[in-house]
This record gives structure tokens, sequence and C-alpha cells, in this order.
């Protein structure tokens, strides 16, 4: 199937279409909340609360006997934040650390939800009940319905996040300072802790339990490499989420066999590993170019004053030296040659006759400069 | 009970003792997450193995997924260090991937073998019995027992053997290279340990509630005592109790045996999270509400030390001035008076309040204890 092809089903095939409108509102609401989780090194936050609301999907079924996907989204984040409350207790009534507590909550629960699936499904009327693509998300089975059921959830926490900005901004960057303040910070703590279980249960049934994690760390790495700030970081962080959760979804469902969790993971790691690489100021490529660049006007600069010096030393800016009296004096010696060069290109040096160099007018007055810097900040 | 269900059980509580020794360490060290890492990654190994050997008994299935394991703590720290993010997101960025590839390689290659998703996830215990492990024809017992049996004896010898070692490096990392003991030779040991033992529960358990074995019982222990010896030895014993009456629980109900493992480690956990003595809620709450009446009637006594004898103390040591001067309210103030009398600290005549010996001793003390040092 060509991209024109795959760009116009997405306009007119039902499913295609239901299943992108899903997957870029959960890609947006993980992604702006991600934000925060991974500014307040909560990034596994989000793993232990899509976990722990296994147990939530399958009891809010077990009581109600309902399919509904807002019943289960319910169940689940009632059960995603009483496991995060059980975190935050845990780590504050005891001497557990944090990553203990996560840890031990999540599989816990997620082991609970696993005992309460086993029974369910053998109850007499449930089958397997649909339940099992909470695990690993099956974005082909959204409907309109439950679009619009995602699309309310993720715009009532963006709309609690929009009017709590400043608090969260504040929770984020200084919470000692926001207290000081007197700001409630415990409860903009709980509410913003909310938020995410919102995002994360919006994605549940796209993503599933396992990798739903991912959605709340990846997009806001990747968004952390290419801004300083925090409003530009969420916007580009719910942008990747969606870019992602569309491109995963739809893949996942135009092919066979292709679970759509795992799909949309690999979609936004590709971004991530991108951003890693070719992010401005902290990419990978870019400090590498960086501190080759570096590296050559280090040199430059060391092969002009040199170059300076020995003019001085024999009394006249004229007299030609050899590359052998550079390397002499050089650090590094192997690319004294190919630093000429590059001087001579510039038109910085001469050569007078075959292996000797002398500095030009042009070059004088560069190394010059060079040596009164060198002066100023000694 | 029959034969299938001994074994399940022996199956089950080795499991436990096998994953609870490494999680001490983990807990201590604060790197619970990394098995949560480790457990996902290593599927990827299994599956590439699985492909390249087809035979789901091979031990190089083993090696391969614990190479996998390795090499996510390896990625999660070359991310770490360089400082594009931080550990919690280098972990969260690092498993999925590698999780996310394992799984589309089942699904779309692998769909027809025993590698099925659930069992990846879940585990399944009961089913354990059915693979035997056979020489020459004879049948030893299910091949579980033996690789988790093996297991748990290296786990053992190794923490036996490097004891001072790992004690050293989870405690003081600093003083440990000081002394000449590598922390990364030791952190990598642990986290060797931590992906075998992964690999081999995986089967019985499944990759989400190894972690709850390894994490839950040492957790659990952490709160009843400050030994590492005691520490390791509960965690053995905690791990195995939420093994045997994990089984129980599934047996009766018909359900998950390895959901109901998770859940009673749970659930011992919050029972010493409550209870467990001096760090439980109750020991925290009793002890804050005798630190209470204690801080009451010191607070007491030296109010009265500080105005006996003096002209004033006629009206400063009358009990119903007590609400004015100390801020009580009037129960509160009556109740402390008759629990001062109570510990004959000081002695009530008519409406005024006299220090004993031991009352003017206890308030000399207090004063001198709560004064600033120096």
């Amino acid at each position: 199937m060509s991209l024109f092809e795959v760009l116009q089903s997405l306009i007119s095939d039902y499913t295609i279409r239901t299943v992108a409108l899903g997957s870029a509102t959960l890609g947006i609401v993980s992604g702006a909340l991600g934000a925060f989780a991974v500014l307040r090194r909560q990034s596994l936050l989000g793993d232990a609360i899509s976990h722990t609301a296994l147990p939530g999907v399958a009891l809010a079924f077990l009581l109600t006997g309902s399919r509904l996907p807002l019943t289960l989204m319910i169940g689940a984040g009632i059960a995603g934040w009483i496991g995060t409350l059980a975190v935050m207790a845990i780590v504050r009534r005891s001497r557990i650390k944090q990553d203990s507590a996560l840890g031990m909550v999540l599989a816990v629960f997620f082991g609970i939800g696993l005992v309460l699936m086993t029974y369910v499904q053998r109850t007499p009327d449930a089958g397997k009940a649909g339940l099992d693509k909470f695990l690993f998300g099956q974005a082909s089975t959204l409907m309109t319905r439950d679009v619009w059921t995602m699309g309310s959830i993720a715009g009532v926490a963006l709309i609690v996040l929009f009017l709590f900005w400043k608090e969260f901004k504040l929770l984020a960057f200084d919470q000692e300072f926001g207290t000081s303040m007197g700001f409630p910070m415990r409860i903009i703590d709980i509410l913003l802790t909310t938020l995410l279980v919102a995002a994360i249960i919006v994605g549940l049934q796209t993503v599933g339990v396992v990798l739903m994690s991912a959605m709340v760390v990846a997009p806001a790495a990747a968004a952390r490499q290419w801004t300083d700030r925090l409003g530009l970081m969420v916007v580009l962080s719910a942008l990747f989420g969606a870019l992602a959760g569309v491109s995963g979804a739809v893949l996942s469902s135009l092919t066979d066999r292709l679970p759509t969790g795992p799909t949309i993971v690999l979609c936004i790691s590709a971004v991530v590993l991108l951003s890693f690489l070719f992010a401005p100021n902290r990419g990978l490529v870019y400090n590498w170019l960086h501190g080759f660049r570096k590296r050559r006007n280090l040199a430059m600069d060391s092969v002009l004053l040199d170059l300076l010096e020995l003019a001085d030393q024999h009394g006249s800016r004229r007299h030609p030296h050899s590359p052998d009296a550079l390397r002499s004096m050089s650090g590094n010696p192997l690319a004294v040659d190919k630093t000429l060069a590059e001087l001579h290109q510039l038109g910085w040096v001469v050569r007078t006759e075959p292996g000797l160099w002398r500095l030009t007018a042009e070059g004088e007055l560069q190394a010059n400069r060079r040596l009164q810097e060198l002066e100023v900040t000694r | 009970m029959n034969n299938a269900q001994i074994e399940i059980q022996l199956i089950a509580v080795i499991v436990a003792a096998a994953c609870a020794i490494p999680g001490v360490f983990l807990v201590l060290r604060r790197m619970a997450l990394l098995s949560d890492a480790i457990s996902h990654a290593i599927l990827l190994g299994i599956v590439l193995a699985f492909f390249v050997v087809q035979d789901l008994t091979s031990p190089f299935l083993i090696i391969a997924a614990a190479a996998t394991g390795l090499l996510t703590v390896y990625l999660v720290e070359m991310l770490n260090r360089s400082k594009l993010v931080r550990e919690d997101a280098a972990i969260g960025l690092v498993f999925p991937v590698l999780f996310s590839i394992g799984v589309i390689l089942i699904s779309r290659f692998a769909g027809d073998v025993h590698l099925d998703i659930d069992a990846v996830l879940l585990g399944e215990l009961a089913f354990a019995p059915f693979s035997r492990f056979e020489i020459a024809g004879t049948d030893l017992g299910p091949r579980a027992l033996w690789l988790m049996g093996g297991i748990l004896i290296i786990n053992l010898t190794l923490i036996i053997v490097f004891f001072k070692e790992l004690k050293l490096v989870s405690f003081d990392p600093g003083l440990a290279s000081a002394l000449g003991v590598s922390p990364v030779a030791i952190h990598y040991l642990l986290m060797s340990q931590v992906s075998v033992t992964a690999v081999g529960a995986f089967d019985a358990v499944g990759s989400v509630l190894v972690v709850a074995l390894m994490i839950a019982p040492p957790a659990t222990a952490y709160l009843l005592t400050d030994s590492l010896p005691r520490m390791i030895v509960y965690s053995v014993l905690i791990g195995m109790a939420g093994a045997l009456s994990g089984y129980w629980v599934a047996h009766s109900l018909d359900v998950s045996i390895a959901g109901c493992m998770a859940g009673m480690s749970g659930v011992l956990f919050a029972v010493a999270f409550a209870l467990a003595p001096r760090r439980g809620l109750l020991a925290q709450a009793l002890r804050r509400r005798r630190q209470k009446w204690e801080f009451a009637i010191a607070m007491l006594v030296i109010h009265l030390f500080t105005h006996e004898d003096l002209p004033e103390a006629e009206s400063e040591c009358r009990v119903d001035h007590l609400t004015e001067h100390l801020a009580w309210s009037e129960s509160f103030a009556r109740q402390v008076v008759e629990r001062t009398v109570d510990s004959d600290s000081a002695v009530l005549e008519g409406p005024l309040l006299r220090l004993t010996d031991s009352g003017r001793a206890m308030a000399r003390e207090a004063i001198v204890s709560w004064a600033p040092q120096g």
C-alpha cells in the first residue's frame, strides 16, 4: 500500500480513521502529562499505574458485567489511583524507597489482576470478555464510541493541566519554594498524579497495560532534547506522542499479526533515537560536530601562534618555516599538515617555496588577535 | 496431595527463594526497577535464541536471555552516562523497546509454538510438572525443579562467597573502591544473577511476577530487621511463605498460581507494613502517642521546676493555670496532671502541684538533655 493510499484511507476508511483519532488522542494526552513525569524523575510511575490498572479492569467487569470502555476505564482509573497512593504511603510511612515501592506495587497489583482475569475467564458468559486485549492493546477494536470516551477524558485532563499550569510548573521545578509560598503542594501533587492516571487509562485499550509506560516516558524524553522551555516541551511531547501513536496504530491495523502496543512503542522509540542523535545543543551528533569544530579551531590557533612565535624569534615576519619545526612545537604533530592546508585555504598562511610556510598579513593579524585574547583571559 | 501438587509447591518454593536472594541487594541498592527492566527484556533473548536453536529446553536460551539482561543494564547505564536523560527515564526507555521487539517477533513468526505471549507474561506453574528432566530414559523429576534448584544453589554460593564485597558495595561504594573492591564488577555480578534467575523463573511465573518475587519479600524483610544476614534469611522465608500460601489460595479458587503468589507476597508485605515491631504503622502510632504524653509530662515538670520556691509559685503552679501557660485544653491538662501524679513526679495539694524528688530529677535531666548542645 502506498503512502498516498494510507493517507487516503485515513480520511475515508472508517476503521482507520477511528484508530488514528483514538491513538492521536492517547498520544497527545500521555505525551503532555509524561513531560511532567519525566521532569519530576517519576518516569516509572507510569509503569506502575498502568500495571495496577489491570485488577481494576477485571473487577469493573466482574462487578458490573459490562464491557463498556467507560466502565472498564473507571475501574482502571480507580485501581491505578489506589496503586499510586499505596506507593506514596509506603514511601512516606516506611523506610522502603521509591523504586522498591513502585516495583512491588506494580507486580503485586498485576498479579492480583491476573488472578481476577483467570477468574473472569471461568465465568460462564464471559468467554475471554475482550479483557486480554488490555494487556497488549488492540487498536483495531476501537469504535467511535470509545474514541468519544477517550477524547472526553483526555480533554478534561488537558483543561485541568492548562488551568493549574503555574502550580504544576512549580511542583516540577521547585517544590520547596511552592510550599514556602503557601501552595498546598501535596494536593497539587495528587492532582497531577490523578491527571497522569487519566492519561494512562485513555491509552490502555490501544497500547495495553504492559507498554503504556513507554508512551509516558518516550515522547517526553524525546521532547526534552529539543528545548529547555516547559511549554514547548509539553507541546512537542504531545506532538511526538500523537505522531507515534497514529503511525503505530495504523501500521498495526493494516498489517496482519502486528500487535498495536509494541508497534507504537517502536515508532516512538525511533523518534527518541532521532532526537538523541540530532537534537541541537544536546544531541550526540551535534555534540560530536561541535567537539570536532572546537578541536579544529584549537589546532588552527596553535599553528598560527607557533608561526608568529617563530617569526618573532627570527626577527622577520617574512621568514618561512618548515612543518617539521611546527610539528616539534605542536601538541598534536600529526595534524599540522592538515591544519596548514586549512589555514592556507583561509588565506592566513602562504607557501613561499616547497615545504616552507609563513604568515600572510591577514594571518599575522589573526595571530595577534588570538594572542591578545589569550592575554585577556590570563 | 498428589505427586504433581507436591512438585508444583516444591518448584514454587524454590523459585521464590532463588528470587529473594538477589532481590535483597536490589532493594538495598535502590535498583528494584532494574529487575523489572531485565525481566521484560530477556524475552527478546529467549525469542532470538529460540529462532536459532528451535528448542525451548536448550541451555543456549538461558545464556542468550541472560546476555540480553546484561545488555539492558549496560544500555541503561550508557544512556544515563550520556546525560541525555536521567536514570529512571533511561530504564523506562530501554526495556519497552527490547520487549516490544520480542513480542512482535513472537506474534509474527512463532505464533504456533508454545512461546505465546500469555505464557511469557503470566507463566504457568501448573504445567511445570509436565516438562520432565530425563537422563537415559530415567525420569528425574520436573525440569523446572532442576533448573531453579541449580540457580538457587548458584545464588546461595555467590552470596556466601562474595558476601563481604556485596555488603560493602551496597552500603558504601566509595569505601569499597578505596579498598580495592570494584563496585562495577560486583554490580555486574549481581545483575547477571538477576538475569539468570529471571530467565529461570520466567517459565514458571512469567516476566512481571518475577518482579514481585524479587522485590516484595526483601522489602518486607527490610521492615523487620537491620541486619543483612537476617534480612536475607527472612526474605527467603517470607518468599517461601508467600509461594506456599499463594499456591493454596490459587488451588481453592482455581485461578492463576503465579498471580496468587504475587498477591500473597503483597499481603505479607501489607501485614508487615501495618504490624512490624518498631517500623510498622501500628508501632509508629503507639510510639507517637507515648512520646506525646512523655513530652507533656516533661513540659509540666519543667514548668513546676522553674517556678517552685519562687514568689509566683502560688499562681504559676496551680492546675487551672496550665491551660493558660502551656496552651493546653482543659481536659488535656487534667490528663497530663493525672499521669504526672500517677508516675510519682508530682503531688497534688489542693489546687497546687508540688514536685516530688523524682520529679525534680526528671526536670533537671530533661532540661540538660534538651538544652542546645555546645
